[in-house]
Order: C-alpha cells, then sequence, then structure tokens
C-alpha cells in the first residue's frame, strides 16, 4: 500500500494551478480531498507522475445565493453541503445525500468538485447533481467555460473535463415553486458505496407533475437520467400506480450496462433501482406538496 | 484504586495508555540503524517460477539487498505443523516459494532497503517470469480425479481423513419411526481483521549471535521454540517480545513466513530490520478461517426427540497446513457435533483438503463455531420440518444440569452447566410468546419479523497436556506464573500468556489484589517477553484465565502461604490463630498484634528474622495443567426483520444468555460477549472470502470484504447461570469466542423464520440482501408453480 514516486505541487492560485496542468498535461492530476485518487494510488491502480494538489487554494470553498440559484465552489466538503442551510432549503436531497457519503472522515475531506471529476460509477453526487440540472464552470489557464451537468458524465470515471482543466464552481439553477427532491441508496455493505442510488427532482402544479427530473448512479458505468421514467410522470398526477409504473422503467436506460460484482448481480441492481427509484420519487412528490 | 474484589467490574487499566496512543505496539519500535523488508508476492493462484530478475530491484535506490527463495532455502528451512493426526500429509512448506507459488500472496523474495517506500518501490521491480499452472479453490472439487495438484505426496489434494463418532447412526435410522433431514451447509471463508496488521522487527546482536524478534503474536514462547526449530537457532540465543498487540482472533497464533524470513534476513545484513503488513497484504497473508462444505443430516422422530447427527466434511486447508491447522476442523469441531442435546448418535467424517488459496487455520472460536453453526440450524430445521416450535424441540433433547463431569457421545467430558436454566432465563427476558403475537400481526402488516435462537456449549481452558499431547499436539498446554512481591511490598507479576485486547494487565492484577489485599496500582503485569519468564503457551481458544489465572492463584497460594509463616513467626503468634484479611495478619482476639502484608515483604527481604529453614525473598511460580477442559455455554436470542423490497436484513434485537463459570470481571467479560457476538453477526450477514476459480481474491480489501458496523448491531441485553468449572481452582471457563459461536446460528435462524413461511427452509451464510431477496423470489415461484400445478390436475 505504497504510491509509486510522483511529484508533488501545492499552488496557491487557480492560475498558478491550471499553468501547471498545462505543463504536465497527460501526466498531472489533481488532488482535491483525495478520497478517490489517494486510494487508487495507493493500490497502484493510478500512478500520476505529478500531483496537483488544489487544496492550498483560497476561494473555491463556498456556497453562494445568487440569480435565483446557488453557486457551489468546488472544494466544498460534503460536511459542509450536509449542513448548509442554504443546500437544506433548496436542494434537501444534496444535504441529505451529502450526509451518507461514506463515513464522517470522508465526508469532512471530499468534496462536490471532487466527486464529479472523479465520476466514480457508484458516486452519489453526480446523480444528484444530474436531477438538479445546473452546470459545472471548468477553467483553463487561458479560459472559461460552463459545461451542461447533462453533457458532463462521459463513461466509466470519464468526464467531459479536458486534462488541463479545473472544476472551479458548479452552478445549480433555482427549482419551481412546488417541486419536491429526494435521494435514495442502497448501499454496498463494505464500501458504502451506492449498488444504486436514485435522485428525483419533482414539480408538482395543480395536481399534475409538471417536470421531472430523475437520475441513477451505481446501477451502470456512470450517472446516468433515467429520460423514460421522467416521461411516465411528466403530465400526471403521481399515484401509487404512476410511480410504480415509472419506477419500473428506471433502469431502462442502463439495461446494457449494469454493473454486477459480488455484491451484486446485474438482475438485482435492476430490482434495487426500480424500489428506490419508487422510494425516491414517492418521497419526492410527497415533499412537492 | 483500592483492593479488588473477585467479580468486580474494574476498569481496564491497560486503556489510559492504548486510547491515547502510547501504547507500543510493534512498528513503535524503531531501532538505530533499522532497515526495511517488503515481500515480492504471487501475483497467481498456482505457478511454476521460471526465473526471478532482481537486478532492477537491487539497483533500485536505497536497496541493501535481495534475497529470493533459493538464495535463504538453506537457512529458512520449512514452516512447521503444530498439531498431528494420523497420516496427515505435511507438505514441505518454505518461508519463501522457490519452485512453485501455491496461492495468491505467496511469497517469493525479499527486499531490503534503508526506508519502508524504498523496498516498496524495489519490489515491484522485481521480476518473477512464472509458468502459470491450473489452480483449485473449492475443496470438495480439489478431491475429484483430474483436479490441479498441489503436492505430489498428497493424492487427490487430501491432506487427511479423520473421523469421530459415537452410537452407531447408521443403525438408529434404520427405525422406521425416524425421521432424516438432508442438508448441504457451507460455511463461508472469512478474513480475519486485526486492528493492528501483523508485523515483525528483527535485531541480530552479531557480537553475541543472539536474535530479538519483536512481533505482532498471540504466542511470543512458541515462536521462540517454532523459530528456533525451523532454522536451528539456538533456542538461548532467541528472545521472541509480543509487545501491545492489536488483535489477532486467532490469526497471530503461527510461526508465519516473515518472521522467519526477518530474522534470516536480519543476519545477513547485520542490521536490524522492520516488516510491517500492510492491509490488503494481510487479506492474502494471514492464515483465513472456517471455508467448510459439509452434508449433513439430522434424524429424529415426531415427537421432537433427536437421535442423531451425520456430517461429512471438506475443510479447506489452503495451499499448506498452517501451524494448528489440523487441530481446527477436527477435535475442536467434532467432538462438539452433540451440542448441548443427547444426542445419541454422531458420525462425523472430516476430509482436510489442499487448494489454491491463503492457509486457513483458527479464528475466533475455530471449529466450534462451525460445529454449532451445524448442530443449531438442523435443530432449528429438524423442527421445522415435523413443525414444531424450535423452542420445544430443544428443550424436549436438551442434557439435565450438571455439577460436576458428565460424559457425552463424543466421549469428552462436559464439566459444568445448567443449559434448560439458560434457555429459560433467555427466554423470560426475551417474552417468546409476546414475540409470536408480534410476528403474526406485523406479518399481517407485510412486516417479516423472525427470531432465531441458539443454544450452544463451547470447548475451552486448553488443554490437560496428557490428553492434548494423546491427541496430537506437539507442545504442552499448560501455563506458568510468577509472582515477586518487592521488599516495598509491591508486586511484578509475569504470565506466559500475553493479551492481543483481552484486558490481561487489569484482570490479572484484580486475581492479585483479590488474594494478597495489594491495591490494583500496586501490581505490574508483565508479559509477553520471553526473557522475563519462564515458558508459557499463549492467548488464545479463551485460555489465558482458565488455565493461566489458575496458574496465577496457585503462586499466590504460595506468597500466602509463605508470608502466613513469616508473619505468623514475626507476631510471635501459632499460625493456627493468624488471620488474613484484606492484606492483614492478625492474631485472633488480639487487636494490636497486626502486620500488613508489605511489612511481611520488606521482612522476607530483611532476611533478619526469619523462622527456621525459610530462604529470604518473597517470588512464587506455579504451572498449572489442567485436569479437563473447561465448557462455556448458554442460549441466545435474536430478531431479525427482512425487508420484503429488497431482502435486506435489520438485527433489531439481541438477548445472550451465558455460563461462563465464576466471571472475574463482569465488565470485560461483557465486552467480550458483545465483541463476539458482532463477529458472529458479520459472519452472518456480510462477511465473505470471494475467490474466483483461478485463485484470484476478488473480496481483497475493507472496499469488498464486508466487516459488520456498529450501525448494524441492537443494544445487546446480556445475563448470566453461574455454573462454576470443576477443571480449574477457580471455578472459570472462558468467554472469548462464545459471542461469535452462538451469533451466527441465532441470526440465520432468525433470518430463516422470517420467511419461513414462504417455504424457505435453508441459506447459507453470509444472508446477503441479494440471497434473501432470491429466496424469497424462489420460494414465490415454487409456489406459484406448484398451485399452477394443481390447477391443471384439477381442470
Amino acid at each position: 500500500m505504497v504510491t509509486s514516486n510522483f511529484d508533488y505541487f501545492a499552488p496557491t492560485s487557480v492560475d498558478e494551478a491550471t499553468s501547471l496542468l498545462s505543463r504536465y498535461r497527460g501526466e498531472a492530476k489533481v488532488l482535491a480531498g483525495g478520497h478517490s485518487l489517494i486510494p487508487m494510488m495507493k493500490l497502484r491502480l493510478a500512478e500520476p507522475g505529478v500531483l496537483v494538489d488544489i487544496g492550498g487554494i483560497d476561494g473555491l470553498s463556498y456556497i453562494k445565493e445568487e440569480g435565483g440559484g446557488v453557486s457551489i465552489g468546488s472544494m466544498t466538503t460534503y460536511r459542509e453541503l450536509a449542513t448548509s442551510s442554504v443546500i437544506q432549503a433548496n436542494y434537501p436531497l444534496l444535504a441529505d445525500a451529502s450526509a451518507r457519503v461514506a463515513d464522517l472522515q470522508v465526508r469532512n475531506r471530499g468534496t462536490i468538485g471532487g466527486s464529479l471529476a472523479h465520476s466514480d460509477p457508484a458516486g452519489d453526487i453526480p446523480a444528484v447533481i444530474l436531477a438538479i440540472g445546473g452546470s459545472v464552470v471548468a477553467r483553463t489557464r487561458r479560459s472559461s467555460r460552463d459545461i451542461n451537468i447533462d453533457r458532463f458524465q462521459v463513461d466509466l470515471l470519464t468526464t467531459a473535463l479536458r486534462d488541463n482543466e479545473i472544476i472551479t464552481e458548479i452552478k445549480l439553477p433555482a427549482l419551481a415553486a412546488g417541486t419536491g427532491t429526494a435521494y435514495s441508496k442502497f448501499h454496498q455493505p463494505a464500501s458504502h458505496y451506492a449498488i444504486t442510488g436514485v435522485a428525483a427532482v419533482v414539480t408538482v402544479s395543480g395536481g399534475t407533475c409538471t417536470d421531472a427530473r430523475v437520475a441513477v448512479t451505481g446501477a451502470g458505468d456512470k450517472a446516468t437520467r433515467a429520460r423514460r421514467t421522467e416521461r411516465i410522470l411528466k403530465g400526471k398526477e403521481l399515484t401509487q400506480a404512476v410511480i410504480r409504473r415509472a419506477a419500473s422503467r428506471a433502469a431502462a436506460e442502463v439495461e446494457d450496462s449494469l454493473n454486477e460484482d459480488i455484491h451484486a448481480s446485474a438482475e438485482y441492481r435492476a430490482h434495487l433501482t426500480q424500489v428506490h427509484a419508487g422510494y425516491a420519487i414517492e418521497q419526492a412528490a410527497a415533499a412537492a406538496g | 484504586m483500592a483492593v479488588a474484589t473477585f467479580g468486580e467490574s474494574v476498569k481496564r487499566t491497560e486503556d489510559p495508555r492504548l486510547i491515547t496512543g502510547r501504547g507500543k505496539y510493534v512498528d513503535d519500535v524503531r531501532l538505530s540503524g533499522m532497515a526495511h523488508i517488503a515481500f515480492v508476492r504471487s501475483q497467481y493462484g498456482h505457478a511454476r517460477i521460471k526465473s526471478i530478475d532482481t537486478s532492477a530491484a537491487v539497483d533500485s535506490p536505497g536497496v541493501i539487498a535481495v534475497f529470493t527463495g533459493a538464495d535463504l532455502q538453506e537457512e529458512l528451512g520449512g514452516l512447521p505443523v503444530g498439531w498431528m493426526l494420523p497420516d496427515l500429509k505435511q507438505p514441505a512448506h518454505p518461508p519463501l516459494a522457490f519452485e512453485t507459488v501455491r496461492y495468491l500472496g505467496d511469497a517469493v523474495a525479499v527486499v531490503v532497503a534503508d526506508t519502508a517506500y524504498q523496498a516498496n518501490d524495489a519490489a515491484a521491480l522485481v521480476n518473477v517470469d512464472y509458468e502459470i499452472l491450473p489452480a483449485i479453490v473449492n475443496a470438495e472439487d480439489a478431491t475429484k480425479d483430474g483436479a490441479p495438484l498441489l503436492h505430489e505426496e498428497a493424492p487427490n489434494n487430501i491432506g487427511f481423513d479423520w473421523e469421530v463418532g459415537g452410537g452407531d447412526y447408521g443403525e438408529a435410522i434404520k427405525d422406521p419411526d425416524v425421521i432424516v433431514v438432508k442438508e448441504r451447509i457451507v460455511n463461508q471463508r472469512l478474513i480475519p481483521n486485526s486492528m493492528e496488521t501483523r508485523g515483525v522487527v528483527a535485531d541480530y546482536d552479531a557480537g553475541k549471535g543472539n536474535i530479538t524478534l519483536y512481533t505482532s503474536t498471540q504466542i511470543p514462547h512458541l515462536v521462540k521454540l517454532l523459530f528456533s526449530l525451523v532454522t536451528g537457532w539456538p533456542e538461548q540465543k532467541v528472545r521472541v517480545i509480543a509487545p501491545d498487540v492489536g488483535g489477532g482472533f486467532g490469526s497471530k497464533l503461527y510461526l508465519y513466513a516473515e518472521e522467519v524470513v526477518a530474522g534470516i534476513v536480519a543476519r545477513h545484513v547485520q542490521r536490524p530490520v522492520k516488516w510491517i503488513e500492510s492491509r490488503s497484504e494481510a487479506y492474502v497473508s494471514t492464515a483465513h478461517g472456517r471455508d467448510h462444505i459439509c452434508d449433513v443430516e439430522i434424524a429424529g422422530k415426531q415427537d421432537g426427540e433427536i437421535v442423531g447427527i451425520k456430517v461429512d466434511l471438506y475443510a479447506n486447508l489452503g495451499a499448506y497446513i498452517s501451524t494448528f491447522a489440523p487441530l481446527i476442523p477436527t477435535y475442536l469441531f467434532g467432538l462438539m457435533l452433540g451440542g448441548v442435546y443427547k444426542m445419541p448418535n454422531i458420525e462425523c467424517k472430516v476430509h482436510g483438503v489442499f487448494t489454491n488459496t491463503t492457509p486457513v487455520d483458527a479464528y475466533r472460536g475455530a471449529g466450534r463455531p462451525e460445529a454449532a453453526y451445524l448442530v443449531e440450524r438442523m435443530v432449528s430445521r429438524f423442527a421445522q420440518e415435523i413443525g414444531r416450535d424450535p423452542i420445544v424441540v430443544r428443550r424436549k433433547n436438551m442434557l439435565q444440569a450438571h455439577k460436576n463431569g458428565r460424559e457425552v457421545t463424543t466421549g469428552v467430558m462436559y464439566d459444568s452447566g445448567d443449559y434448560k436454566g439458560n434457555l429459560n432465563k433467555a427466554l423470560e427476558i426475551f417474552d417468546y410468546r409476546q414475540f409470536r403475537a408480534d410476528q403474526r400481526a406485523a406479518r399481517r402488516e407485510g412486516k417479516l419479523l423472525g427470531v432465531g435462537i441458539a443454544a450452544y456449549i463451547e470447548i475451552c481452558g486448553m488443554a490437560p497436556s496428557a490428553v492434548a499431547s494423546s491427541l496430537g499436539a506437539g507442545a504442552g498446554l499448560w501455563e506458568s506464573s510468577n509472582v515477586r512481591l518487592h521488599p516495598t511490598g509491591k508486586a511484578t507479576i509475569y504470565i506466559g500468556t500475553s493479551p492481543h485486547g483481552q484486558g490481561h494487565e487489569t484482570t490479572m492484577a484484580q486475581l492479585v489484589s483479590s488474594e494478597l489485599g495489594i491495591p490494583v496500582e500496586d501490581i505490574e503485569v508483565l508479559h509477553g517477553d520471553t526473557d522475563m519468564g519462564q515458558f508459557g503457551t499463549g492467548t488464545f481458544g479463551s485460555r489465558s484465565i482458565a488455565v493461566g489465572g489458575a496458574a496465577l492463584f496457585n503462586s499466590l497460594q504460595k506468597v500466602k502461604a509463605k508470608t502466613h509463616r513469616l508473619a505468623s513467626h514475626l507476631l510471635e503468634a501459632d499460625p493456627k490463630f493468624v488471620t488474613f484479611n484484606n492484606g492483614t495478619f492478625a492474631v485472633e482476639d488480639i487487636a494490636d498484634k497486626t502486620l500488613s502484608i508489605q511489612e511481611v515483604a520488606g521482612q522476607a527481604y530483611a532476611a533478619a528474622n526469619l523462622p527456621p529453614g525459610m530462604e529470604p525473598g518473597l517470588e512464587e511460580v506455579s504451572f498449572f495443567d489442567p485436569q479437563n477442559f473447561a465448557w462455556p455455554n448458554g442460549t441466545h436470542l435474536c430478531v431479525v426483520e427482512v425487508d420484503q423490497d429488497t431482502g435486506k436484513v435489520e438485527v433489531q434485537r439481541y438477548v445472550a444468555v451465558d455460563d461462563f463459570g465464576n466471571v472475574l470481571n463482569p465488565m470485560i467479560v461483557d465486552g467480550m460477549t458483545h465483541g463476539g457476538v458482532a463477529q458472529g453477526i458479520g459472519q452472518a450477514l456480510s462477511e465473505a472470502a470471494v475467490y474466483t476459480d483461478d485463485g484470484q481474491l476478488l473480496s481483497g480489501s475493507l472496499m469488498d470484504y464486508a466487516l459488520p458496523s456498529a450501525d448494524m448491531f441492537p443494544m445487546m441485553e446480556l445475563d448470566r447461570t453461574v455454573s462454576p468449572s470443576p477443571s480449574n481452582p477457580i471455578g472459570v471457563k472462558g468467554a472469548g469466542e462464545a459471542g461469535t459461536i452462538a451469533a451466527s446460528p441465532a441470526v440465520m435462524n432468525a433470518v430463516i423464520d422470517a420467511i419461513a413461511h414462504l417455504g424457505v427452509k435453508h441459506m447459507d451464510m453470509p444472508a446477503t440482501s441479494e440471497k434473501v431477496w432470491r429466496a424469497m423470489q424462489d420460494a414465490k415461484e415454487a409456489r406459484r408453480a406448484e398451485r399452477a400445478a394443481a390447477r391443471s390436475q384439477r381442470s
């Protein structure tokens, strides 16, 4: 459990960090909270030649209400998300999911930006942000761009982020009145990662569901919107029967890429995804009033 | 702190040191000029070593030397087997493999470097050219013709065949009234996870030719003896020190390859060397536990009377025979198949089988959990088959209470116990009748509750040495103690067993305090250093108090006898009239004629006025070899809820009534029970070592090996009955393993009970959510098919 050799940089500004990434492009990895990267390095599954530790950069940890939505600095920890009154009030599912990531030590160190950039197929945060919507702000030395969250997760452990970019911020939109949210997770007994996790954001107006975003993590190779589930919900009254039917399609998008391991077969994962989609949608609908 | 009494919950005196980071573990040993070693380990389950290229490693920064198995073959010898069985195959077990690797993690080379990082980096540069061989990991499959063979001397991979029994099972089941229920039961492989991994520091004294091994072990004295036997190093020049040891659960009860290699390497490089095992390394290089595949049948009558049990067991040995591996699935398993029942007919066959896996040896309970699980699972299975309550069936078959020896079918003599008393007390705490009503009501609301019971007995207090020797033990199993009172009346004691979490420093001091009336804080308990005291066997099999505590008690009686004689002499009184209470000698009816034990100790050293013939000083030694084992027993009850949607099992309630004989420190015993039950729940619900067919370990880290965590346990409700053991002078039995032994059958019986109405009869551990969900699905599917068949028959 000893990592390979690497060079370590601790920049104090985003400019300095992005310069380092440009200079060591292809070789360098960004170190945020370190709770995904360092275990992989200790197992020598990742052997980056250069580590750029962005933990010493001031001003990347914040939760700000602006323009009706909320902007979150990329180095904001799970613990900060879980205990923030702004997050609790605006996106209860993000606070709840953050409170249930791994254990206290991980929550004290792990960050929202790190989780998104790592894109673990069983990470909680990617599904939650997908269900909320919004964008990821990625900066290079020279430029900055907003990446729509729907285009951010690309593949297993792969995002739209280029290797000279750093996530500096996550922008979340204001949720419409009458919106309820929930995250329901079945955890793997050893790692406590999600075997499946379903995030639901549901808007109800006049007894009818006017908008729904449902995202699934853990089941497939990346966090994915359950669009068929969303289509079933939209325009309907959220009765038990409708929710059950919608939930039954929650694994449809990941059907061809269902994970299978010693903790859960593909069949069981698909089943759990349906079960937890039902729980999440029901809770979100109840919260929507 | 004052003078402690027997039966008082004295707080653990070692805790302030251990929980504030001031303990001293192997990794805290830092010697001048110390180098570090790292092992190169096989990445395959089975392969022939074609060549090893160490050149890149030798040239790596900081590297002092690199040794392959072939380089050290002569000096390392082979790892020992500590327990013989008739016709036991003992293939050579080189500490570093030099021709063939037989399991993932088998060490093939060792790198010595200035730092641990350099040693690990260089180890990654050692290039081993392997010819991959077919592997086998399943013990039953390994015995079939054509299976990959591990050792030429063990055809069909069979290390031993062993049997035990009593009565005549075959005859008993000829009775037409007898119902036979059969199951195939797998007791899955477990990976021990002591908080401190293993580690060793070897310090070679070139001037004297001495070697000191600091090692994280449960058996420092046996490590000294075995190291000496294996390497030919003269025993008087070997010193083994077990400093603070952070857990073991049986896995630190052997002589390991790394201990031998470290000692030999230290001599080569003429520097102290250190090796600290990483957790990932521990998963492949430290002995595993359990791994039984068993065909079992239980036979009985419709009225609930059980007439016998028959067992045919494939016990996985792993790739080699670990130090005590032959003992675990044989005597410690087979002798316990009667449980707490009359069980008049027992037939048991055991096949010990080599496979391409990490060696398997004792793990908390060691053989007894496997036996108790089989017996208790099958008694409940039998009750289900005949449609009777599992409590009723147990009560009908239980042995009567006894105080001094009861021979059972397997030929062993249980010491004392009130088995029905345990059951009754547990039921009273639990309110069984109310639970059954609640269960029915819950089921109507779609909630699946189940209750499980386990009534167990186990064998502790190892052991009468002559008995153990006749069964194959390679060493005596007595214990020793040394009690020294200083001139100031303070005490230093040395005990032959050393703790790895059990609290010996507290309990042993408590025993001294209660006998001699010396305050606990005036007593220093030494252990774990082979140069400090005479031989001791070690801490395992819940034996420290039943054997080591008894040895200490006997030394204390000698101290009392000598001080009593000296005090009488000094008080100028007839010894008959001198009393000793709470540390004070007094002459009956004469109020002012007293002497404290501290004063008497001072006089023993001053030696100015000793009785004729008495030697000066105050130090006594005792060796205690028990006449029988000690047999803890009890009844545990557990409630689980099974989630209908997902199959997830939650333990809601846990009641344990145990008979540990006399209890010296109830708080410590409760703690052991809590930990043991937690470990048993872990086996029942989540833990499993999983190999691929070619010998790769899928559950290779804590990310995939599911240890139980605190949120899985309810508050445990503990109580006791007390049947003092006649096997030792203090009437104790041992409590370290009982919880583990009882908990897994109690939990599994509860899981089955929760879903039995669906038609589920058995499920192997661990009862993971998926397994339970699938069992419910399959049972429902079978019901549907049955109904469809019935319909089509009607039409």
